[in-house]
C-alpha cells in the first residue's frame, strides 16, 4: 500500500495567503493542485514536505482567456478544460493534440497546467507545448510577480524558478496572426508518458516562415528547445525538404536515455520524424489546408 | 483533521489523517468496498468515483481535498433493487469476467452516458483509456455501453 508520509493540511482561500503560509514554512511546504504529479511522489516518498497547502479553491486561477495579443491560463486550468477550449484549439491547436495523448479522460478531469509545468518531468507534453508557442510562466512571491520564459523557467530534471515561497499563477501565450502549431507523440500504450514527443509552431508572413518553435518531451534531462532548428526555419519558405532538415537537427541536438521505452538510437529517429510530422501538421494548419 | 464530506447523498462528518487518501475513506473509514482499490498509481481506473460528478481516480485524491464535495461511488447505481442502465448493460453483454475492474468500468462509463448520450464505439474507448481490464478485451464493455445507451434513449422516447 502507498501511503504519503505524514503532513499538515490547509486550503488556501486566497494566492497571496498561499504565499504567506509558503514563507511561514520555510521550504517544508508545498502546493498542492491536482494532485496527480505531487500525490505519486509523495507516496513514494520522493517528495515528503511537512505541509500541504491545496489551492483547488482558487478559482480565481483558472480560465483561459484572450488579452490584447496575448492567451492568458491560470495556472489552476485543468487538462480537461484546455482540451475543451474553443479558443486555444482555433489559436493554438497544440494544446488539443497534446490533451488527446495526456494520461487518460479521468486523469485529465483533475490535472492542471501549473502542476504539470512546475512538476518539470522531460517527458510531460505540456512544457514542450509552451516551450513550441513562446509562452513565458507567471511566477508570484512574497516579493511580487515575475515573467519568465521557458527557458529561465526549467534549472534541471523536475527542478524550476519557483521557489520555496513562490507559485506559478498564470501562462501567457502570445497571440499573432498567420500560426498555427501541433503536437506529435509516440507512447507505448495509451495514456502512458512518450517515448519521445514534438511540439512545433510556426508564424508565416507572406508564405515565409518569420519564426518557428520546436520543443521536444522526453528526450533529454529537461523539455529541449532545439534553437539551432528554430533559427534555421525562420526566414525560410516552408517545404517538405526544410521540415526533414529541421527533424536532423532535433535527432542531433536531443540528449535522450536509453530505458524500457527504447534505445538512444530509436529516441533520436523519433525526434526527428516527429519534428517534420509536427512542422509539417503546424504549417499545414497556418495556411488553412488542414482542418484544425 | 475533521472533514465532512456527502458520500451517496448522505453527508458525513470523520475525523481522518491528513495523507489518507480518498480511496481509503471510501472503503475503511465508510465502508464502501465497491469501490475497488487497484493499482494504486492512477494507472488502472479500479477505485475511479464521482466527484461533484466528474470521474476521478480515488487513488490520487486526498480524502481531505474533497471537504464540501460530493462523492458518488458505484453504489449509488442502483437504487431501491432497480439497476441503472449501465449495470443492466454490463449483464445483458457479459461485460465483465473476475470483476475487478467493474466498478470503476461502471463509474466512469456511467459518467461517460451522463455527458454523452449517444457515445459512439470510439468515444467509449476513448472514454475508458484509463481503466484496464484484462479479462474482456474490451469488447463486451463497448457492447454493455451501447446497450445502456440505446436503453435509456428508448426510456427517454416513452417519458
Amino acid at each position: 500500500m502507498q501511503t504519503p508520509g505524514p503532513f499538515e493540511y490547509e486550503r488556501a482561500t486566497s494566492v497571496d495567503g498561499a504565499i504567506a503560509s509558503l514563507v511561514k514554512h520555510d521550504g517544508d511546504a508545498r502546493i498542492i493542485a491536482g494532485g496527480h504529479s505531487l500525490l505519486p511522489m509523495m507516496k513514494l516518498r520522493l517528495a515528503n514536505p511537512e505541509h500541504l497547502i491545496d489551492i483547488n479553491d482558487l478559482t480565481e486561477l483558472s480560465y483561459i482567456r484572450r488579452e490584447g495579443d496575448e492567451v492568458r491560463i491560470g495556472a489552476m486550468t485543468r487538462h480537461a478544460e484546455l482540451m475543451s477550449s474553443e479558443l486555444l484549439a482555433e489559436h493554438m491547436p497544440v494544446f488539443r493534440d497534446a490533451e488527446e495523448v495526456i494520461a487518460d479522460p479521468v486523469v485529465r478531469n483533475r490535472g492542471t497546467i501549473g502542476g504539470s509545468l512546475c512538476q518539470a518531468d522531460a517527458a510531460e507534453d505540456l512544457s514542450a507545448v509552451c516551450a513550441a508557442l513562446k509562452a513565458k510562466i507567471v511566477i508570484r512571491g512574497p516579493e511580487g510577480e515575475r515573467v519568465v520564459g521557458l527557458d529561465g523557467f526549467y534549472i534541471g530534471p523536475f527542478t524550476t524558478a519557483v521557489g520555496d515561497s513562490d507559485i506559478v499563477t498564470e501562462i501567457r501565450i502570445p497571440l499573432r496572426p498567420n500560426s498555427s502549431s501541433a503536437h506529435e507523440k509516440v507512447e507505448r500504450r495509451a495514456g502512458d508518458f512518450a517515448i519521445a514527443a514534438v511540439s512545433a509552431a510556426v508564424w508565416l508572413d507572406g508564405g515565409v516562415i518569420s519564426e518557428a518553435g520546436l520543443a521536444l518531451s522526453a528526450v533529454g534531462p529537461t523539455t529541449i528547445q532545439v534553437a539551432r532548428a528554430e533559427e534555421m526555419l525562420a526566414g525560410k519558405t516552408p517545404s517538405e525538404e526544410l521540415f526533414v532538415a529541421a527533424g536532423e537537427i532535433a535527432a542531433a541536438d536531443c540528449a535522450p536515455l536509453a530505458d524500457g521505452r527504447g534505445t538512444v538510437e530509436y529516441k533520436r529517429h523519433l525526434a526527428g520524424v516527429l519534428s517534420k510530422r509536427a512542422l509539417r501538421r503546424a504549417t499545414a494548419r497556418a495556411l488553412h489546408q488542414e482542418e484544425h | 483533521m475533521q472533514v465532512t464530506i456527502t458520500i451517496n447523498g448522505q453527508e458525513v462528518s470523520r475525523d481522518i489523517e491528513p495523507r489518507m487518501l480518498l480511496v481509503h475513506f471510501i472503503r475503511e473509514t465508510e465502508g464502501l468496498t465497491g469501490t475497488h482499490w487497484g493499482c494504486d498509481t492512477s494507472n488502472c481506473g479500479a477505485c475511479v468515483v464521482l466527484m461533484d460528478g466528474k470521474p476521478v481516480k480515488s487513488c490520487t485524491v486526498l480524502a481531505a481535498m474533497v471537504e464540501g464535495h460530493e462523492i458518488s461511488t458505484v453504489e449509488s447505481l442502483e437504487v431501491d433493487g432497480q439497476l441503472d442502465p449501465i449495470q443492466q448493460g454490463f449483464h445483458e453483454k457479459h461485460a465483465l469476467h473476475c470483476g475487478f475492474c467493474t466498478p470503476g468500468m461502471l463509474i466512469t462509463t456511467r459518467a461517460l452516458l451522463d455527458e454523452n448520450p449517444n457515445p459512439t464505439d470510439h468515444e467509449i474507448r476513448t472514454a475508458i483509456s484509463g481503466a484496464i481490464c484484462r479479462c474482456t478485451g474490451y469488447k463486451n464493455i463497448v457492447a454493455a455501453v451501447q446497450w445502456a445507451a440505446e436503453h435509456e434513449a428508448a426510456t427517454r422516447q416513452e417519458v
